[in-house]
């Protein structure tokens, strides 16, 4: 076993998949020649050649579009979209096709796509390059969504993401590419997707989170006897998981790292209410960015919920 | 019965000035010597510009930058073709245009700074923000021509993207309404034969992209786009052309984008160096200054005249960014809304009292 980083774990998904099952594919914007912008795909092409590893045209709408063809056709396409705040044009391919051609061919054609996409904020990027608008895709039935959040959980989702037989987007927060490095198992192995992961364990709250994010809410946990769970998946999601906790702790702090209106911690504190109301011993708190455009690189760091915000919640919901 | 051809087209190529500086005085527009030097010294800024945004760059003083480096010409001839009330509709690559323009340079430099407030277009010019999304904007330049059509006025709007950008839905959906409403706008590629790592050929199985404006019924021309003369004529006539009434004309600028696609890229792992060298000998400003100085447009004195001042100029602006600062922090709220909303007021007082 060996320490890589997330871009590597990535990698070594992909090959094995690949490896593994001839119909998988890859395609996308300089996903072949270039290896990704990321490096996620490098050596893809050398390895698989052109048929399975396919430089697009700057297509987002034509690669997913075409992807959800492929694998309605019995392929297993793995799309990349560049940056997640390019995936917009291919928005109606997920949200009025991908999702829906099982249903609407009452279980004739399924869609079994996975596209990935780097997401988040940190990395001091040009605009549109750093949001997290996760909640808009987990809203759509027929979707699932999923946030690994190291290079471990990374390599064992993707591996589930592709072998999933319905479309996935896979959200990869670019400021983990390079972040932190793991102890991945070479051989492939799956991490089943709606599970979520206890990161930490406790008794007096219960703090929840996801991809990027979920290393602060660790930061400012450090000091507490808190349960820490990492969704990993926001669509389906741990309901089970979390709701054991929260009548465990009595407390339940959620984190994004996306503005408050609308983000996917309102689902999560919607169904806390409605399942674990009896056992709260304090209001159910959101951390969150404002509800602002993500700024550019000069002030992004006031936008981005810092730990000492997750610290300050959570001693709010203590005293409680 | 009967199969017969019921359409034919062709496809223009306007080139004037070659690669040692001479130029086809048939097809020359009409431009004064002042008018050469205005272009030229544009164009020298422009350069200056894009060497010293990647030399700060590289000081971690400014963020990553895309450089302009070889496209002098398709931007500045073109741009100086508009008038002050002709709207322009930038990509992310236009640092020319913006020069062009006249669009003050110490706010190109805090855009690439990653401020705001870089993007904050002076009153007396018209030139939209920055666009990220590639061939998003094409529609907004369409939606404009039509509301100057709307309103009886005699300006023009005028749209860059580069090859890539033809690919997307909204390159086709702009033509495609542009067309319909004879809309007053001019569309101008930069087709600089890569998109990050794709070369054209992964773009378009068409032999030009001029040709596309065709099957949208409005004309498409190819032009030298490292030949100041050939844009800068192709774009007077267009907007000429669309102030007029004559409805849209796309204008494809065959050019090459001699640095990486970002300070972010390393385009020596995508594409053979010689192909940058054979770009880097049609270089649009040592075309031009050839022409200039076998016209006599041009001095050894005046050369140094403008180097100086560029170099001027750019300390100057960076200075001026420099000396206004950051943003402040409470500046992200300010615009979402002209108004508020009662949610992002909370945030601001608990952003205010150090929540953030
Ligand atoms: C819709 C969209 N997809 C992907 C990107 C990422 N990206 C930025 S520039 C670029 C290539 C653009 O190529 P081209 O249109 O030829 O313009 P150039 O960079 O050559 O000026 C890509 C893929 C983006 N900005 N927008
Ligand atoms: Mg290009």
């Amino acid at each position: 076993m060996a320490a890589v980083n997330m871009v590597a774990a990535l990698n070594m998904a992909l090959r094995q998949e690949m490896e593994a099952n001839p119909s998988v594919l890859v395609l996308g914007e300089d996903v072949g020649v270039n290896g990704g912008v990321f490096r996620v795909t490098e050596g893809l092409l050398e390895k698989f050649g052109g048929e399975r590893v396919m430089d697009t045209p700057l297509s987002e709408s034509g690669i997913v579009g075409a992807a959800i063809g492929m694998a309605a056709y019995g392929f297993l396409p793995v799309a990349e979209i560049q940056f997640m705040g390019f995936i917009y044009g291919a928005f109606e391919q997920l949200a009025s096709h991908a999702s829906r051609l099982r249903a609407r061919s009452r279980g004739r054609f399924s869609c079994p796509l996975v596209v990935r996409t780097p997401y988040g904020a940190g990395i001091k990027a040009i605009e549109l390059h750093s949001e997290s608008t996760e909640a808009m895709f987990a809203h759509i039935p027929g979707l699932k969504v999923v946030v690994p959040s190291g290079p471990a959980s990374a390599k064992g989702l993707l591996a589930s993401a592709i072998r999933d037989p319905d479309p996935v987007l896979f959200l990869e927060p670019t400021r983990l590419y390079r972040m932190i490095r793991e102890e991945v198992p070479e051989e492939p192995y799956t991490i089943p997707i709606g599970r979520a992961r206890m990161a930490k364990k406790g008794r007096d709250l219960t703090v929840i989170s996801w991809g990027s994010m979920l290393h602060r809410a660790l930061k400012a946990a450090e000091n507490y006897d808190a349960d820490v769970i990492d969704l990993q998946s926001l669509k389906p999601w741990d309901e089970e998981a979390v709701m054991a906790s929260v009548k465990k702790t009595g407390r339940a702090v959620i984190v994004q790292e996306a503005p408050k209106t609308c983000g996917f911690a309102s689902e999560v504190a919607a169904a806390i209410a409605e399942e674990a109301i009896a056992w709260l011993r304090a209001p159910i708190m959101r951390v969150a960015a404002y509800d602002v455009a993500l700024p550019l690189p000069r002030l992004e760091d006031f936008y981005i919920p810092k730990t000492v915000r997750i610290r300050n919640t959570i001693d709010e919901a203590l005293k409680y | 019965m009967a199969e017969k051809t019921i359409e034919t087209f062709e496809v223009k190529r306007l080139e004037i000035l070659d690669d040692e500086g001479n130029a086809d005085k048939a097809l020359m527009p009409s431009l004064t010597a002042g008018g050469i030097r205005n272009i030229y010294e544009g164009m020298l800024l422009a350069r200056a510009f894009d060497e010293r945004a990647l030399s700060l760059q590289r000081e971690g003083r400014l963020g990553t930058y895309a450089s302009i480096r070889g496209q002098e010409a398709a931007q500045v001839a073109s741009a100086l073709a508009a008038e002050k009330s002709d709207w322009i509709f930038p990509s992310f690559r236009e640092t020319g245009v913006h020069i062009a323009a006249g669009y003050p340079v110490h706010q190109l430099f805090q855009y690439w700074s990653g401020d705001e407030r870089g993007m904050r277009c002076p009153d007396d010019l018209n030139v939209f923000p920055v666009c990220i999304p590639v061939s998003t904007h094409l529609p907004h330049a369409v939606g404009a021509a039509i509301a100057m059509k709307l309103k009886k006025q005699k300006s023009a709007a005028i749209v860059y993207f580069g090859d890539g950008a033809t690919s997307k839905g909204d390159f086709h959906e702009a033509f495609n309404m542009a067309g319909v409403f004879r809309a007053p706008v001019v569309f101008i590629c930069q087709n600089n034969q890569w998109a990050i790592s794709v070369p054209l050929s992964r773009q378009t199985a068409a032999k030009t992209l001029a040709q596309k404006a065709l099957a949208y019924g409005f004309s498409g021309i190819q032009a030298d786009g490292n030949d100041a003369f050939a844009v800068y004529r192709a774009a007077s006539e267009a907007l000429y052309k669309a102030r007029e009434g004559g409805g849209p004309s796309f204008i494809e600028c065959q050019t090459y984008r001699i640095s990486d696609h970002t300070t972010a890229d390393d385009s020596s792992r995508y594409r053979p160096a010689g192909e940058v060298e054979y770009w880097k000998a049609k270089d649009p400003l040592k075309r031009l200054k050839s022409y200039m100085e076998k016209e006599g447009l041009l001095t050894e004195d005046y050369q140094k005249q403008l180097e100086g001042k560029n170099e001027r100029t750019l300390d100057e602006a960076f200075r001026e960014m420099e000396r206004i600062g950051p943003p402040p922090p409470s500046e992200m709220f300010a615009y979402t809304f002209r108004q508020p909303s009662r949610r992002q007021e909370i945030e601001m007082r608990s952003f205010a009292d150090g929540g953030g």
